[in-house]
């Protein structure tokens, strides 16, 4: 019997694990490695719209019709990661009629249903449109859990015998002869299932085969194999609300411009987006007017913005890419295509392709051309599946079900767990007795935050991730610590106050970017319960020097004895 | 006709209780007007008044710290009479229910999240188990309960470097609730002492955890000991197991803050002070440099409260006496100054725990405590600010808030009935 031909995927994003995922299905022998956690880039940085394609209908039609054929494949295959909520691309009296006409007639020659609605309508589709608005167009918009559409890729990838490697960056492409043979990775610190090589080792991967999945990050590992990928990293902001203020996607109906769309995920809505080039993917500024843009040029649309609270603010970069030689020069007109760039054929290099471009709606069709591409390349016949096979979690499940009986939670803790876990729930709500919840604001119960421990060892931002726990309204101030808590027993005290210092400084940087009316009071909150109930600020672990404990008041005396421990007053 | 008073303290907490109080004492008529539920559900009971300044701490003297506090701090106001003033207060409000007033020096209490904390004040209930005392240390958890896990919290302490062994267990409470139980559904197990298979709540409890006491001499429990009962639960306790039990304090929602609040509106009664709550105080007329009448807002209706002196005691940005919006901040009763950068973005530093700007927002006071304008002078003649509202104080990275607050309460609490008897 022969070893099945091996293939390294570097990067753990939707497209990644997406590849990751195909490629084991197909029964090769298939290695991800990410330099973070899953996510960890631009995958974990975007504003969870389902494309009906619409977006692109005017002006990248290629792009368009993909986004609905994919579109539809999601619906089916991850359904637990999508929430159906329809779209509508609202036109105000100054936006241009043409534009809507063209927007209308794209949709239709690429595919998208679309049904124009009179003003009326769109306001009993959504309350809070402006009253001044003047039509718009309906089409199947929807929005989608990136974390946990890339987190069931990872475990169908595994459960098809991959070996996915998280805390693992690439610090060098390993060529021998000419070709690339696999790569060198340093492992960082982290733990769990995923991680296996200790903090700081040095690891060669070989394999026959590797592709470039990094996204933004593109064009730094085609610099450790010395070829030319040309990226260009494009951030933009997204503004999170603390409720829904629309049920369904909301864009503005004009050709390009910012802040023109607003998605509603699980108990928030995100406003988007800002669209400028930057120089390192890692390294950009963050700045408040990008914020006030967003919620004051999404008034235009929803009024009620105006004075409404928003939580936090986080910013991703899109990979774009365009061919060399392109030169087009604003980074919105930039495709939004996706491109295999086969390093044998464009640098002479062979043994490693890299993909470029694209978005997360159309992850699984990028994730199909580049297995098929890597089959062709090893000599392998075989069918993609992924198209077809439903996602863990999303197999068939009925989702009519009594939460008190059977698992015994509350209705409203039952349904949002259910709605996260899908096909699972049954397991990992089961899996613990007694099952008390952990974060009020997202309704996450101990054993989805065991769940998620699983793969994301002590890594508390993975979990976070993967169950919402701490991205709600109070942004962990109750939760932070009961999350860490978890960890124990399992690590020992000086890990969990690590986790839990990595969470709580995350959340912070973004709650920075909302910090007025409503949530600055309750980011005053948070200070308070952690700075002076917990004194977590003067922590005597964590400080240098010993307090001399007999100096401070060891209790009063009274007629029993002292009402202290039995000494240690001054 | 308008509600008539000598001194109208606006706000429930700590501070709009200690400024009735103090201004009672002087023989003035005191209406307190509390809007809702103050903050201290929220708060651990635990009554802190220095225990970190400039870059030092903790203080085993709080007193010792005071000159290491920043410019306009509301303790360089008050001084160390003020603060002592307020500690009377509230000693004499409390009695019994709460330790500390035997020394000036702070005790170290033992945190819900594992580390030591300097306060001045604790309760009875959580006197047994301060840091800076003796004896070997139980601490007990519960499965059901994730806001407070005994084993972390322990070998926390340990790692900080108490002077005595520490444990901690986690077991299960003799009674299943629902997933989402909350702590209030434990202490009412215990008050009612409710029946359970082997015995009672209190008697199965007291078992599972004889069984890990090892010789431990004292034993902590999340405060959650018992709500109408809690003195009978304890002592229960204590003499199944033949040592200490004490409560650590926990965050929202907090019993022993709860207690606090039953406690200073008692002693609010007992003091004669009259108490209008459950609506918001929003506006006020004001002639000549004086506040002539404040408007309540009773179900849409505007309602006149007059008074002699008026005392501002609504609470910091979490009790909403402060409030913001992209631009601003501000005082929303009287409009009072309140100073602050003009770019949001330097309202909070970049690490959590840094020196943010907002932690010291609050109207500016002279040394009569009196709210200023922009050009430092006195806002309005009879108005005066006490607690959260009033800026220039880090008071959770000091670990001064229930200090400023009592401190600030009682001087400005005594200056308005002084100047209302006039």
């Amino acid at each position: 019997m022969t070893k099945s031909p091996s293939v390294l995927v570097i990067g753990g994003g939707s497209t990644g694990t997406g590849i990751a995922r195909d490629l084991a299905m197909r029964g090769l022998d298939v290695t991800l490695v990410e330099k973070g956690n899953l996510t960890h880039g631009t995958t974990g940085r975007m504003h969870g719209l389902l494309h009906s394609g619409g977006r692109y209908a005017v002006s990248d039609q290629p792009s368009a019709k993909e986004c609905i054929v994919e579109n539809r494949v999601l619906r089916r295959i991850a359904g637990h990661c999508v929430e159906m909520t329809g779209g509508l691309f609202v036109q105000r009296p100054e936006d241009s009629d043409e534009y809507f006409e063209q927007k209308l007639e794209g949709c239709r020659e690429c595919g998208i249903p679309a049904e124009v609605l009179s003003a009326e309508e769109a306001r009993e589709v959504e309350p809070y449109l402006a009253k001044d608005i003047k039509r718009a167009i309906k089409v199947p918009d929807g929005a989608i859990d990136p974390f946990r559409l890339c987190v069931a890729n990872a475990a169908s990838a595994i459960e098809h015998g991959a070996r996915i490697e998280t805390h693992s960056e690439v610090t060098d492409v390993l060529i021998e002869d000419g070709e690339v043979v696999g790569v060198e990775v340093t492992h960082k610190s982290g733990s769990g299932p995923y991680v296996h090589g200790q903090p700081g080792e040095v690891e060669e991967i070989r394999a026959d085969y590797v592709v470039n999945a990094t996204g933004a990050w593109a064009g730094q590992v085609g610099d450790l194999a010395g070829v030319d990928v040309e990226v260009r990293p494009s951030k933009g902001v997204m503004t999170i609300m603390n409720t829904r203020q629309v049920d369904t996607v909301v864009n503005r109906c004009r050709p390009k411009g910012d802040a023109d769309i607003i998605v509603p995920h699980e108990t928030t809505c995100i406003l988007g987006t800002t669209d400028e080039e930057v120089e390192d993917p890692e390294d950009y500024p963050e700045e408040g007017w990008e914020v006030d843009l967003m919620i004051d040029t999404l008034s235009e649309l929803v009024p009620m913005l105006k004075d409404a609270r928003t939580i936090r603010s986080f910013w991703g970069v899109r990979p774009l890419y365009e061919p060399p030689g392109t030169g087009t020069e604003d980074p919105t007109d930039i495709t939004r295509e996706f491109f295999l760039l086969d390093h044998d054929q464009r640098d002479d290099l062979p043994g490693m392709t890299s993909i470029v471009g694209g978005k997360l709606t159309t992850y699984r069709m990028m994730a199909e051309k580049i297995s098929d591409h890597v089959c062709e390349k090893l000599d392998v016949e075989a069918e993609c599946r992924t198209a077809d096979e439903p996602l863990p979690g999303s197999e068939d499940f009925t989702v009519l079900r009594d939460y008190m009986d059977d698992f015994n939670l509350r209705s409203p803790i039952g349904r949002r767990s259910v709605q996260r876990l899908g096909s699972r729930a049954d397991d990992v709500l089961n899996s613990m007795e007694p099952n008390p919840v952990v974060c009020e604001c997202e309704a996450v119960t101990r054993a989805e935050i065991h769940d998620a421990l699983e793969s994301a060892g002590t890594d508390l931002n993975s979990v976070r991730i993967q169950t919402r726990a701490s991205m709600g309204n109070c942004q962990g101030a109750m939760c932070c610590h009961r999350m860490a808590n978890e960890l124990a027993p399992e690590y020992d005290e000086p890990t969990v106050r690590a986790s839990l210092d990595d969470l709580y400084q995350e959340r912070w940087k973004g709650e920075r970017h909302a910090m007025w009316g409503e949530q600055l009071s309750q980011s005053a909150l948070k200070h308070m319960l952690h700075a002076t109930t917990m004194n977590r600020d003067e922590d005597p672990a964590s400080a240098d020097g010993d307090i001399d404990f007999a100096a401070f008041d060891g209790g009063a005396v009274t007629d029993g004895g002292r009402t202290g421990g039995s000494n240690g007053d001054n | 006709m308008a509600i008539t008073d000598d001194v109208l303290v606006i706000g429930g907490g700590i501070a709009a209780c200690t400024a009735a109080l103090s201004a009672a004492e002087t023989g003035a008529r005191v209406r307190l007007l509390a809007h809702k539920k103050s903050t201290l559900r929220q708060a651990s009971g635990l009554v802190d008044v220095l225990g970190y300044a400039g870059g030092d701490g903790p203080f085993a003297d709080p007193f010792a710290g005071l000159d290491s506090l920043p410019d306009g701090h509301p303790y360089s106001v008050v001084g160390e009479d003020g603060i002592r003033e307020g500690l009377r207060i509230f000693d004499e409000a409390v009695g019994d229910a709460y330790e500390g007033s035997h020394t000036d020096s702070n005790a170290l209490v033992a945190t819900h999240g594992g580390t030591v904390k300097p306060t001045a004040r604790y309760p009875e209930s959580v006197a047994p188990g301060l840091a800076s005392a003796s004896g070997d240390m139980l601490l007990v958890g519960f499965e059901g309960l994730t806001d407070f896990d005994a084993p972390v919290a322990a070998d926390h302490l340990t790692a900080g470097g108490v002077p005595f062994d520490v444990r901690g267990t986690t077991i299960s409470f003799p009674k299943s609730f629902r997933s989402d139980a909350k702590v209030t559904r434990f202490a009412k197990a215990l008050d009612r002492d409710e029946d359970v298979a082997g015995g009672t709540v209190r008697s199965v409890l007291a078992d599972t955890v004889a069984a890990e006491l090892d010789g431990a001499d004292r034993v902590g429990f999340p405060a959650m000991l018992g709500d109408d009962h809690d003195e009978a639960v304890r002592d229960e306790l204590a003499d199944r197991l033949g040592v200490q039990v004490f409560e650590v304090p926990t965050g929202p929602p907090s019993l022993l803050g709860l207690k606090l609040e039953d406690m200073l509106f008692e002693a609010l009664d007992e003091a004669g002070v009259r108490i209008s709550s459950g609506n918001p105080a929003v506006d006020f007329e004001a002639n000549d440099g004086r506040i002539e009448t404040v408007l309540v807002d009773q179900k849409s209706r505007l309602t006149p409260y007059e008074a002699d002196q008026i005392v501002l005691a609504t609470g910091g940005l979490v009790g909403k006496g402060l409030d913001s919006n992209r631009e601003h901040v501000t005082e929303p009763v009287f409009g009072c100054h309140v100073p602050h950068p003009a770019d949001r973005y330097e309202w909070s530093d970049s690490d959590a725990f840094g020196d943010h700007a907002f932690a010291r927002f609050g109207v500016v006071v002279d040394d009569q405590l009196r709210p200023t304008t922009e050009d430092s002078e006195s806002q309005f003649e009879n108005l005066r600010a006490a607690g959260g509202v009033v800026g220039g104080a880090d008071v959770a990275r000091e670990k001064s808030a229930s200090g400023v607050s009592l401190a600030t309460g009682a001087v400005a609490g005594r200056l308005a009935g002084e100047e209302a008897s006039q």
